[in-house]
């Protein structure tokens, strides 16, 4: 039998505190790292707009791009060149005046040099009002999934634990955010959606930890929590590690096979695992733990 | 075998056939050459002629209704989001002036000739159209946006003309107030507005150079603003750029209020290139009215015989000819300085009609054709290496169980690939995604099946209690664990367009699929190999 982390017996919960400076430091480099670019840099998608996606031969300089979209009227645009020869992006900025934003720029391009070819690669042109309602409709997506979630939980488990879970939850969805604003990516539709997978993902670990914490709890009952807590984590680590295992390697090849359009998609993916492995045991776990000792020791106070 | 394990094996080789069944026109399909798929795209069995054809056509388009469909994202096309700005309307013309603008929408693009667009309403005043495939992108944008209101109008004499040029220079000396004082006996400012012209009312045109036109627009916006005497006439551009004394600008046209007629009295329209006299091949659109159209336009020409009729459609005016009699057959033609595909165009966009009320793009996706394949190719190779990863891993660490799981994966895969074809759904590049981070996550719940298999051995259990106790204690964690997974997808799906609900729908269906197969297809084939030979050992 090949086996990793077998037959382990590591008290994980006594380090727990260990953890928490852990997980506090990478929160706070989130927040800092929220706060200094004025929140999550947010895409077209969101903030209404226009990217454009050209490839344009023979390749040009990148100032030349820069001046043909200004003289045709977009000031403030950013340009930026992609991998190869010639793909250049351009992310418009606001002209109120222009109708076809797209077709104004294609134009401007094709006039910029005698005898050059642009080929539009792809569009995203999203107005304001679309934009709101777009960022209002994502917002209420990940209230609803965190919402169902927590019923879930709340349904199937002990409130004492459903608190942990969903602190880990929010814990995995933050620093995956904060990862995203330091790695100065934008928040668009597909890093929403992988913001509310690794939701999914996250709790679906911690559920694994909980359902044999409360197992163990049954065939151990004489046992302090921590002690079960302990055999239950170390019971389930191997299957944590493997899991999270495949799915990386899933997202890595993502990552790097994938594209540009999904970039940034398995890069929050790939946080949000690996943050979410850490947070079943480290944040979910911990906290159940915590509660449950808070409990006891104001119930024995009582007592007495 | 038990009776029950055969019967499973049953369901289960039934299963696979459905589902190699319901695939079979999807590999049909990409398996064709590029030219032979972009026939079966294009097939459209009601246009054919004779009944060979079209049964021949009628498979084909069979084929592509059964084939698991490209998004707008791996295909190329556009997705367009059209808003009908209902704000000049009244109650009852809003009413179905959302309808009646998709339709006619449609008609235009049917015409345009696009395979298989689509169409639908959202929401109260939106419309949804998306086009697949290679096109023209900005020819459609103009095609779907013109509202091609043709209004024939008549010009106004330049004696009127003169006077109502005349009222805007005092309306805007008043406005102007004492602001312009100082310069109050140069001719630019007691005549703001004239001024701005280089030759005012000759035959009925004031021409402006081109760079004159904003700063005219706004005096005529400002003016309109707080005088009502601008209602009696409006005021319209000629649509194209001409030139005075080497010099280009527009001319501006004085025109009667009310239109003598409208476009929706015309039956037919073609581009020709035969109507310009002065320009022989010169591309222009020649229209034939309704018969009661025809019956107004002869009345109307023949009340006006030596002015001008304006030709203006979406209040530009396309042209202005004389009247030199009375035209009864109700025929005209456009003429102008089009390119054959906008002749084309202003022909479609007059057959079709005119929009209710003006249309505006609110969102625009477009992907070009090598983008996608570009995606399709990236998509599948990063299928192939997540694939590739998982399996040799799970058998590396599990060895035959490990197997056993790949067995499942590949049936969870090719449920989930017949469930997008039985339901129509679309493969997008984030749908590719969905199914690439299936594979991570399907193979979860046969790890948390053997590690338990494990334990039950560690705990010195016979190999088919182990298997048994695996199988019974993991199932109530992996259907939580799916469960929480699947409610993110729910909301994505209720919250996700396009794409991304490509993402939500392939996670999903895999995972629901997933605990048929990691877990009843597994189990089955354990049981099989395990209960015919009395096994006590198990290499997992």
């Amino acid at each position: 039998m090949f086996q990793i982390l077998h037959g382990i017996n590591v008290d994980w919960m006594r380090r727990r505190h260990i953890a928490y400076w852990v997980s506090g430091l990478c929160m706070a480099i989130s927040v800092v790292s929220l706060i200094a670019h004025g929140g999550p840099r947010y895409g077209v998608d969101f903030t209404g707009g226009t990217l454009l996606e050209v490839s344009i031969t023979p390749a040009p300089q990148i100032d030349e791009v820069r001046d043909a979209v200004q003289s045709a009227g977009f000031q403030g645009s950013e340009i930026q060149r992609l991998d190869k020869p010639g793909q250049i992006l351009i992310r418009l900025g606001t002209n109120e005046t222009a109708k076809d934003p797209s077709t104004t720029v294609r134009a401007a391009l094709e006039r910029m040099k005698e005898g050059s070819t642009v080929e539009v690669l792809r569009v995203e042109s999203v107005g304001p009002r679309v934009g709101s309602e777009l960022r209002s409709a994502a917002i209420k997506a990940i209230l609803l999934a965190l919402g169902l979630i927590l019923v879930y939980v709340a349904i199937r488990y002990d409130w004492r634990y459903s608190m942990g879970a969903v602190v880990a939850l929010f814990h995995d969805v933050f620093i995956t955010l904060g990862a995203i604003s330091l790695t100065n990516k934008e928040v668009t539709l597909t890093v929403v959606a992988a913001l509310l997978t690794v939701a999914g993902s996250s709790i679906n670990d911690t559920i694994v930890v909980f359902d044999r914490i409360r197992e163990r709890k049954q065939s151990l009952r004489r046992e302090h929590p921590q002690k079960v807590m302990n055999i239950a984590i170390n019971e389930t680590l191997s299957r944590t590690i493997i899991t999270s295992i495949t799915i990386v390697l899933t997202v890595l090849a993502l990552y790097f096979f994938g594209g540009d359009v999904i970039h940034d998609f398995s890069f929050a993916m790939l946080v949000g695992v690996v943050f979410g492995t850490y947070s079943s045991v480290f944040v979910a776990s911990a906290l159940a733990l915590e509660t449950q000792l808070y409990l006891e020791r104001t119930t024995a106070g009582r007592k007495k | 075998m038990t009776q029950s394990d055969r019967n499973k094996l049953f369901l289960t080789l039934i299963g696979v056939a459905i589902c190699i069944y319901t695939l079979w026109p999807t590999f049909q399909f990409y398996a064709m050459s590029p030219a032979q798929r972009q026939e079966v795209l294009q097939a459209r069995p009601q246009a054919a002629t004779n009944e060979v054809d079209r049964e021949r056509l009628q498979k084909l388009a069979d084929l592509r209704d059964k084939a698991i469909k490209l998004g707008l994202d791996l295909q190329g096309g556009m997705y367009l989001l059209l808003e009908v700005d209902k704000s000049k309307l009244g109650a009852a013309e809003a009413r179905n002036a959302v309808d009646q603008a998709m339709q006619i929408i449609r008609n235009r693009i049917d015409q345009f000739g696009v395979a298989e667009p689509s169409f639908q309403k959202q929401g109260e005043n939106r419309i949804l159209v998306q086009l697949p495939g290679l096109l023209d992108q900005e020819r459609a944008k103009s095609l779907i946006g013109q509202t091609a209101l043709l209004e024939f109008k008549i010009v106004k004499t330049d004696e009127e003309t003169r006077a109502l040029l005349d009222r805007i220079d005092q309306a805007l000396v008043r406005q102007g107030g004492g602001a312009s004082a100082a310069g109050a006996d140069t001719f630019s400012a007691q005549r703001p507005f004239t001024s701005r012209f280089l030759s005012v009312a000759q035959a009925g045109e004031s021409f402006a150079l081109s760079e004159h036109v904003a700063a005219i627009d706004s005096m005529i916006a400002a003016v309109r603003a707080d005088s009502s005497f601008l209602f009696e006439s409006t005021l319209a551009w000629g649509a194209h750029e001409s030139e005075r004394e080497g010099r280009t600008g527009r001319s501006l046209f004085v025109l009667s209020k009310d239109p003598l007629m409208q476009g929706k009295d015309v039956q037919s329209a073609q581009m020709r290139l035969d109507l310009d006299q002065e320009r022989p091949g010169a591309p222009g659109v020649s229209f034939t009215l309704t018969s009661r159209g025809g019956a107004t336009f002869a009345d109307v020409t023949g009340a006006n015989v030596g002015r001008r009729l304006a030709i203006v459609l979406d209040n530009r005016i396309q042209s202005a000819p004389n009247i030199i009699e009375r035209i009864p057959r109700g025929q005209g033609s456009i003429t102008g300085s089009f390119t054959e595909e906008e002749a084309q165009n202003l022909a479609i966009v007059l057959r079709s009609g005119a929009l209710p009320a003006p249309v505006h793009v609110v969102e625009e996706r477009t992907v070009g054709p090598s983008l996608g394949q570009d995606s399709i190719e990236k998509g599948l190779m990063a299928g192939a290496v997540g694939a590739g990863l998982v399996v040799l891993f799970m058998v590396v660490y599990y060895r035959l169980s490990g197997l056993v799981a790949v067995a499942a994966l590949l049936l969870n895969i090719l449920g989930l690939l017949a469930c997008m074809a039985g339901f129509h759904a679309t493969l997008t590049l984030p749908g590719i995604a969905g199914i690439v981070l299936t594979i991570g996550m399907a193979v979860d719940a046969n790890v948390l099946i053997f590690e338990r298999i494990r334990e039950e051995l560690r705990n010195k259990k016979t190999v088919l209690a182990a298997i048994e106790q695996g199988y019974a204690r993991a199932y109530r964690t992996i259907l939580d664990s799916n469960v929480t997974v699947l409610l993110s997808a729910v909301a994505l799906m209720w919250f996700g367009s396009g794409p991304i609900r490509g993402f939500a729908v392939t996670l999903s269906i895999g995972l629901i699929i997933n605990m048929i197969t990691a877990v009843g297809i597994s189990k089955m084939i354990f049981d099989a190999w395990s209960l015919r030979r009395k096994v006590s050992t198990i290499s997992i």
